[in-house]
């Protein structure tokens, strides 16, 4: 067995629960939250770190999980977009997707969903360019982006804008 | 039960009923699907444009870790395939396309061999274990160079490298073209586009213990896959079911059948257990189909006032190595068909050679020949507003079909015929919504300062939902034009709609249950929407066309209307009256003129399932089903505007305003229905400013094989979009849609090539092909200067 098959224990919490897994050494974060977590929210649109579907927080930052090695994780806390919503309702990022209607087939969504929360926190009154810029690690091909600029821009907090 | 909605529900804003799942991360994609005991395929690609193939050492792959199965092309052959196009235009030559290569391959991304390993990883080790030797031979990427004498030739049955020749003809273009005061020649490239739908392709594959297959695939078209696996590779349609989970996104690239449709049902019948294949995004750019890639030589003959006499075109279609499924009907009946546009233009003559290359196979994406065909109207006559110097708007507006000409058949031909519209009414709106004349002043004013805007218009029409069946057979289109919708009411009087149609993102969900609750005139939330199980909807023939609402919605307006006819005749049982003394309003049975009791929907849906008391010979049960054949195509046509700024010094485009108003007949749902056209319209933008596929000429080689070099744009590269809406309903359908899903990807590539024409026009500059990146308009603007001596 080479050393990329080597397998690693791996300790982590994720949307609250503390997890511990098995992980070869070169499995990808990514893999791990969708084939051995189940948690297949979080998708894999690409194979270069392009295109944001895979976004998760990790330790309250805003990461493409294609771009972490799960045997990284040892000790962090992580939140998928299942986190977001453990229940019926969404939460307000995700309402304001519904309300502007900033999603078509839905895809890109869930890592759209993590990319707008890191923005807010970062910007929590963006002008529409700042929300632009800001989400330019995810690639949507449905909705041209108009929507979910909308979407964003109905959650800018008022007033504090300078 | 809630009461009946109170207003018309086609034409509301509703949102969508089905966002909830996606957005919270829960919604089910063949990716996410696992399987006890699931297998997983991996596939070897060429990594040659052509070559021959020698021995194939599959020994060390065999032996590896994991492994249950490896084999190469020869191993299948004579057992399932060849891929058959579904569209062969009559008198084309199809060149022989095994499902594996067998001995030959002929572009960099066709299947060579396969593994099949217990994990993803362990196949792909597998995979990169394969030793083939090749033979490499000469290639052709490029059209005009395929089609040259001693250019390198791909099939024996396919000399010159043209599958297809296609002509079309009106008036008579020669005897104009003497007599015109002007002709004036331009050549366009249509560039080559990847579809790039955020979910790459993927397909599980699971044997079940009643000896039928399961085909879990994210198909635009379920019940077409089912019939092409079936037939291809030979289980009886039957025992075949295919299940279109959620699809992230297809724009016509999930409408094809590929090799990796077809290998994992084999495999999975083989090994007795569920195999899985999942296409990474390189993989994708190298096996999905690609789109557009033509040339176009366009001619175009005009009087001194700028009235078109007539125009000439001659289209060269690359559709890479293989005839795909549609391909020899792209650049043929869905390109050069379309190429006078919304112009009157009496003589037209048209050639189109559909080309093979050594290249991925190019098919349907977004718009499939209509885009390329409203590039050849729009930039023909954008050319002849500047050779004559006269206002681009004005020119368009001497030229368009007269809204009293509808029903129009542009250039006396048989086979296109746009239904309805109102072109001028298009430009007014558009105009006065973009502050043309304003902005015309703008632009004039600021080029003094050295600041170069450029306002762009293109309009477009075309054709929907290709019907009525009996006239595909004439272009040798292997299906049908209907749509087919199954409406069954519970003995609540819920519905559930069983629909042929296959959202993968547009909201079918919502809007069908708009269609069917103005019908039947019960709340949208007691109507349920199935599609994408071929065990559970009758039949179908999916999305793409944009024909879902125009056939899709028609077929369930239809069979709702006969729930509501049949619940008609039991309730009049009911109520002991005539049948034709019932009417029916605001969900209820009533009888005007009388104090009789007006009897539920909810109470006749109950009786219709107890049976007690029907009219005689009135069969139980309130189930309809429907084949909507339509009789004619409905045409969408559009006008849009864009206000650009080009840096001469970068020649970076800045998009400062883009105004959409399109006329895609009866809007079921505005929000939906601009969404469509957001989406399109920065597909189009991608096409015009970003997006190209390039090959290395020499070699074959895809120099854009993965999304680090193939420039989709990202929210900071595209403007807010402006889409407003006119409605002239089509006479061809009952619900008077005409089809809305290709709209804003057919008129933005000449929209925004004639913007930043406009924009560099006090260069001298004339011609620009797409995609107008920054160097490509840097260098532009360099040779002019040079030329002008500055």
């Amino acid at each position: 067995m080479s050393t990329r098959e080597e397998r690693h224990t791996v300790t982590f919490e994720i949307n609250g629960a503390r997890k511990t897994v098995a992980a070869e050494a070169r499995r990808l974060l990514v893999h791990l939250i969708r084939e051995d977590l189940g948690l297949t929210g979080t998708h894999v649109g690409c194979d270069t770190s392009q295109c944001g579907a895979c976004t998760v927080e990790i330790d309250g930052l805003a990461v493409k999980s294609c771009t972490v090695l799960a045997v990284s994780a040892e000790g962090a806390s992580i939140t998928t977009i299942e986190g977001l919503t453990p229940g019926t309702d969404l939460d307000p990022i995700q309402a304001a997707f519904h309300e502007h209607h900033a999603l078509q087939c839905g895809f890109c969504t869930p890592g759209m969903v993590m990319s707008v929360r890191q923005l807010l926190k970062d910007q929590p009154a963006p002008s529409e360019h700042d929300i632009r810029r800001g989400l330019a690690g995810n690639i949507c091909r449905c909705t041209g982006y108009h929507n979910i600029v909308r979407a964003v821009e109905s959650l800018a907090s008022k007033g504090e804008q300078s | 039960m809630s009461q009946a909605p109170a207003i018309r529900q086609i034409g509301q804003p509703l949102r969508r009923r089905e966002d909830f799942k996606l957005l919270a991360g829960k919604g089910r994609y063949v990716d996410d699907i696992k399987l006890p005991g699931m297998l997983h395929m991996a596939v070897l690609r060429s990594p040659h444009a052509h070559a021959r193939i020698g021995r194939v050492d599959l020994s060390a792959a065999r032996s590896a870790p994991g492994v249950r199965l490896a084999l190469s092309g020869q191993a299948l052959d004579g057992k399932i395939g060849p891929i058959r196009p579904n569209w062969i235009i009559p008198g084309s030559k199809v060149p022989s396309r095994p499902v594996i290569a067998i001995d030959r391959v002929r572009f960099v991304g066709e299947c060579v061999a396969l593994v099949v390993a217990e994990t993803l990883a362990e196949a792909y080790d597998a995979v990169g274990l394969i030793d083939v030797d090749y033979e490499v031979l000469p290639a052709v990427t490029d059209e005009e160079v395929a089609v040259r004498d001693g250019a390198p030739q791909l099939h024996d049955n396919v000399p010159g490298n043209i599958t297809t020749i296609y002509k079309v003809r009106g008036g008579d273009y020669q005897k104009v073209s003497r007599e015109a005061d002007h002709v004036i020649g331009l050549r366009v490239v249509n560039n080559r586009l990847i579809p790039t739908c955020m979910e790459t392709r993927a397909i599980v594959a699971a044997p079940e213990l009643d000896g039928t297959l399961t085909v879990y695939i994210g198909s635009q078209v379920p019940h077409m896959h089912r019939r092409w696996i079936a037939e291809t590779v030979g289980i009886p349609e039957h025992q075949l079911r295919v299940v279109a989970p959620d699809i992230g996104g297809g724009f016509g690239a999930k409408m094809h059948l590929y090799s990796e449709d077809l290998l994992c049902p084999y495999l999975a019948r083989e090994l007795g257990a569920p195999v899985k294949w999942w296409e990474s995004r390189s993989e994708s750019h190298q096996s999905t189909s690609h789109g557009r890639a033509h040339t176009e030589r366009i001619e175009v003959a005009f009087t001194n006032e700028g009235k078109i006499l007539g125009l000439k075109v001659e289209t060269l279609g690359n559709v890479g190595a293989y005839l795909s499924n549609m391909a020899s009907g792209g650049p043929t009946v869905n390109t050069v068909n379309f190429g006078t546009g919304t112009y009157k233009i009496d003589n037209y003559e048209a050639i189109s050679r559909v080309v093979v290359t050594n290249t991925v196979p190019v098919d349907a994406y977004r718009g499939y020949g209509r885009p390329e065909g409203a590039y050849i109207a729009e930039r023909a006559i954008d050319a002849v507003a500047r050779h004559l110097k006269l206002d681009q708007v004005e020119v368009r507006r001497k030229n368009f079909v007269q809204p009293a000409e509808f029903p129009y058949r542009p250039y006396g031909s048989m086979g296109v015929m746009y239904d309805s519209g109102n072109y001028q009414g298009l430009l007014d709106k558009a105009l006065a919504a973009f502050d043309y004349d304003r902005r015309r002043s703008e632009c004039e004013a600021l080029r003094g300062s050295g600041i170069y805007r450029g306002i762009g218009v293109a309009a477009y029409t075309h054709m929907c939902g290709m019907a009525p069946s009996r006239r595909l057979a004439v272009s040798g289109f292997d299906r049908g034009g209907w749509e087919s919708a199954r409406v069954s009411i519970d003995s609540s009087g819920r519905a559930t709609i069983y629909s042929g149609s296959m959202s993968q993102g547009q909201g079918h969900i919502t809007s069908l249950s708009q269609i069917a609750a103005d019908v039947l005139q019960i709340p949208i939330e007691n109507i349920e929407v199935v599609q994408g199980d071929t065990r559970q909807v009758q039949a179908g023939h999916g999305t793409f066309n944009s024909r879902s609402m125009a056939v899709g919605g028609s077929s369930v307006h239809v069979s709702s209307q006969r729930i509501v006819a049949k619940a008609k005749k039991i309730a009049a049982s009911m109520l002991e009256v005539d049948e034709k003394d019932v009417s029916y309003s605001a969900g209820a049975f009533s009888v005007p003129g009388t104090d009789i009791p007006p009897v539920t929907f909810s109470k006749v849906a109950r009786m219709a399932y107890v049976g007690h008391k029907l009219p005689d010979r009135l069969e139980p049960g309130l189930d309809e089903t429907v084949f909507y054949d339509p009789t004619g195509m409905g045409s969408p046509s559009g006008v849009h505007l864009a206000y650009v700024e080009v840096d001469p010094e970068t020649g970076i485009v800045d998009i400062l305003d883009y105004v959409a108003v399109d006329d895609v007949g009866t809007l079921i749902n505005p929000r939906l229905a601009a969404g469509q056209i957001h989406g399109g319209v920065v597909q189009g933008i991608a096409q015009a400013l970003y997006e190209e596929v390039s090959y290395d000429a020499d070699n074959g080689q895809l120099l854009t094989g993965s999304l680090l070099d193939y420039a989709v744009p990202r929210a900071e590269h595209v403007p807010n979009i402006r889409s407003l809406f006119q409605e002239t309903p089509s006479p061809t359908n009952p619900i008077g849609v005409k089809g809305i899903g290709e709209s804003g990807s057919i008129a933005a590539p000449p929209c925004m090539v004639h913007a930043v024409l406009d924009a560099v026009s006090p260069f001298g500059i004339t011609h620009l092909d797409m995609p107008l990146t920054p160097p490509r308009i840097w260098a532009a603007v360099q040779e002019a200067r040079k030329g002008a001596g500055q």
